[in-house]
């Protein structure tokens, strides 16, 4: 229908295809999409207006905070480049990742007999924080050197880490809300 | 929706006419409304100058119910009839009476309906009603001090409502006859209000505490542009709350038992809140109980012991201040003000608790009130077309997560909570068994893993799935959430395209039934006949449908072929033709024909709106 669902999220945000992106100038480009597409500069035009507007505005926030996630903004431009995910079947991991991954989570489980739980969860959560950075920072020359294959099992890894990093917060709030 | 629709037929919208807006806070304890004149925004006093509404509806056996202080005044004498603190009822099943209609001294009707419904003595009624009741004497009190009818209002609510609460807050507006242009929190409005977008930039923390209900929000300001990074609430605290903490020490103390009767109860609640108020500025109150054997207690609430009363209170919004932080990725010292509104930040202990743990002083200089209705005022005027080159522009999170059930009661969350809206996600599912042909769709709101920890927002079956082995069929079901927070959800079968189109409606909303039930028992249009009423609809959707159009024409008519214009014109000819006829299903069917006809203009003039805000800018001048 509109011509604008064939851009990608990069050329709907006027940005080059590429991992390394200014921050500033992507959120500075939200706000002037978001000011022309809204559903609130709309509020008196018809219902059949307001409803594209809805969807023209949740099109350009789903953009933005793609692009905006180091992880998600990689994944997409694998997808670009004609990558298929296959999360269901993702690709087997060496034995040393494998074997961070049990640590991490048997130290994450063993969280809640700690005497002082929450600085214990504090230490592992900064540990995750950290490694995660880390490998954002090789997943951007893997992609800056066109390795997609490297790239994309790297990507695999860091959703493992950030799902781990998403249950040591789902903790936190389970031991904020025992105080 | 064009049933409430204000707007007379052929009323104009020129240019330069100022359109009257109103920005209205229904809350708990107290609703206000305001507009915005001369460029001021403020909120309107009724005939004997009070600004605020007392959120209180007193049902009499016969005649129009009282609203507000008069409605008050029989709060101890007719409790029953006397209907205050409504808005914890918004939205709410008849189950979830269980843990918060203790507290409320009505009869609930048993009913078949999932809404509960009190009993008065002007019948049974539905929280919305009631909030109908209120919403209609601000409306009027608008349009008595306007001169005239209003064109539109924004409505604010807690941060934290969810789907089913904004909804019902909705259902009330339009039974109150007015056109709802935006369901807007309640913290981002009183940002507004502060007018921190007048030259600001960086975070704000919206710390507020009302009557019975808690919210904190964490905005970024950016030119104009709020954008909600994350809030947290809590539904049922607030300063009822420091109430009955304190009656509650009071009965104690005065050895009252816990089976007292309801006017009893309320005596203590109105003693409670007096000495609240007075430890406002004195650091002890004086107490006076009338017991039910007509003696009296006297006591003394010191400072010090209403502290130690509320501080458990006050921690709790402190736990969820941080969350809400962490959520936002920030800590609670890049943030650069904190607005405090509601009533209940009046209580010194609150200022100072919230001081410290923001490490500033919060802002105060707005009637914590008021602050609120102001700020739906300011935007009320900017969507209703008064400031057609304002930069302000609001952008919201829904609070809580949406999913849907899987196998094991489980939840699939399919957008998280914080997301910024408009959101549309969608995700696919299978089937679970061989030949399965219907599969059922639990949509939830919340946070927790299982399905019964979470709220049900509704249920919908996808039938005609075509028969083939488990895990083929290829189910795609899409969450859509708009501007206001609200809800509709689709399930499409891929391989057939079969499709359940739904809107979907919370459980413990309205069903479009009782909304017209409500409607034709509404006394605004007990006159009308249906027919009448019908073909007027139709034709103010006309007017505005070839306004609108007209318009559009004028400023984009070069994106049409001459061809494309000339079907359009004579589109357009043709329902301005039927409109003066009397036939109200001919107009609908031609206002659709014309609909349908102007879609891809309609895209192409999106389309052109966001190649303008691209156009002569790349990314390295920016």
């Amino acid at each position: 229908m509109s011509t604008d669902l064939s851009k990608n999220y990069f050329e709907l945000f006027g940005l080059p295809v590429s991992f390394e992106l200014d921050g500033a100038a992507l959120s500075e480009k939200y706000r002037e999409l978001q000011k022309t597409v809204h559903p609130d500069k709309f509020a008196n035009a018809s219902d059949r207006d307001r409803r594209l507007a809805v969807q023209q505005a949740a099109r350009i926030n789903e953009a933005f905070h793609t692009l905006k996630s180091p992880l998600k903004r990689a994944r997409y431009i694998l997808e670009l480049r004609g990558i298929v995910f296959d999360d269901q079947h993702a690709t087997s991991f060496e034995p040393d990742f494998l074997m961070e991954q049990m640590e991490l989570r048997e130290t994450l489980g063993g969280i809640r007999q700690q005497p002082d739980a929450m600085s214990s969860l504090g230490v592992l959560m900064q540990e995750v924080e950290s490694k995660i950075s880390d490998m954002i920072g090789t997943l951007g020359s893997l992609i800056a050197q066109d390795d997609l294959d490297q790239a994309m099992s790297q990507i695999h890894k860091l959703q493992f880490m950030e799902k781990l990093l998403n249950e040591c917060e789902a903790m936190e709030e389970e031991l904020v809300d025992l105080v | 929706m064009a049933l409430l629709q204000i707007s007379e037929p052929g009323q104009s919208t020129k240019p330069h006419e100022h359109r009257l807006a109103v920005g209205i806070d229904l809350g708990t304890t107290n609703s206000l409304v305001a507009t915005v004149r001369s460029g001021v925004a403020d909120t309107l006093p009724d005939d004997k100058d009070d600004h605020i509404l007392p959120s209180v509806v007193h049902y009499l056996a016969d005649g129009e119910p009282l609203v507000g202080s008069e409605a008050k005044k029989h709060a101890t004498t007719d409790p029953l009839n006397t209907i205050s603190s409504i808005k914890r009822l918004m939205g709410r099943g008849v189950l979830d009476l269980k843990h918060i209609g203790t507290r409320l001294p009505y009869e609930f009707a048993e009913s078949d309906s999932s809404v509960p419904r009190i009993k008065t003595a002007a019948g049974e009624k539905s929280p919305v009603e009631v909030s109908a009741d209120i919403l209609r004497v601000l409306k009027d009190r608008a349009e008595r001090t306007l001169g005239d009818e209003l064109n539109g209002a924004v409505i604010t609510v807690p941060a934290y409502f969810d789907d089913a609460q904004r909804q019902a807050t909705k259902d009330a507006a339009k039974l109150a006859g007015m056109h709802v242009m935006r369901l807007l929190n309640e913290p981002t409005a009183a940002a507004v209000a502060y007018g921190l977008d007048q030259g600001g930039e960086g975070v704000i923390a919206v710390y507020d505490l009302g009557g019975g209900t808690f919210d904190i929000s964490i905005l970024r300001l950016n030119r104009g542009v709020f954008e909600v990074m994350s809030t947290a609430g809590d539904t049922a605290l607030g300063g009822d709350d420091f109430d009955h903490a304190i009656a509650k020490w009071i009965m104690q103390q005065a050895k009252i038992s816990d089976d007292a009767g309801h006017h009893q109860l309320r005596r203590l609640l109105r003693d409670a809140c007096a000495a609240k108020e007075a430890l406002t500025s004195a650091d002890t109150a004086e107490l006076k109980i009338e017991l039910e054997n007509g003696e009296y207690w006297e006591g003394v609430l010191s400072k010090e012991i209403f502290n130690q009363l509320v501080d458990p209170l006050i921690q709790k919004t402190i736990i969820t201040s941080r969350r809400a932080l962490r959520d936002a990725k920030v800590t609670a010292d890049e943030v650069e003000a904190v607005v405090m509104v509601g009533g209940s930040t009046r209580v010194p202990r609150v200022r100072e608790k919230i001081g410290e743990f923001f490490g500033k002083q919060p802002l105060v200089n707005i009637d914590p009130d008021k602050v609120v209705a102001i700020g739906a005022a300011i935007q009320a005027d900017v969507l209703v077309g008064n400031k057609p080159d304002d930069e302000l522009l609001l952008l919201d999170v829904i609070p809580l997560s949406l999913g849907l059930e899987t196998m094991g009661n489980l939840v699939e969350k399919i957008i998280p909570r914080n997301t910024t809206i408009p959101v549309a996600r969608a995700q696919d599912f299978t089937t679970f068994k061989d030949g399965q042909t219907a599969m059922t769709i639990h949509v939830v709101q919340g946070e927790r893993e299982l399905v019964s920890d979470c709220r049900s927002l509704g249920k919908f079956t996808l039938h005609e799935i075509p028969p083939m082995v488990a895990g083929a069929a290829r189910i795609r079901v899409t969450f859509q959430v708009d501007a206001d927070g609200l809800l509709s959800v689709m399930a499409r079968e891929e391989t057939t395209g079969v499709e359940s189109g739904i809107q979907i409606k919370p459980s413990y909303g309205l069903t479009d039934s009782e909304i017209e039930n409500m409607l034709r028992d509404s006394i605004t249009y007990a006159e009308e006949d249906v027919a009448a009423r019908n073909l007027r609809e139709q034709q103010v959707e006309a007017d505005r449908v070839i306004e609108a159009i007209q318009v559009a024409m004028q400023q984009d008519g070069q994106l049409l072929s001459e061809q494309e214009r000339t079907g359009i014109d004579s589109a357009v000819e043709r329902l301005a033709n039927v409109r003066n006829g009397n036939d109200h299903n001919l107009i609908k069917q031609t206002i659709d024909e014309v609909n349908n006809l102007t879609t891809e203009f309609a895209a192409r003039r999106m389309d052109q709106s966001i190649k303008k805000a691209l156009s002569g800018q790349n990314v390295n001048e920016i």
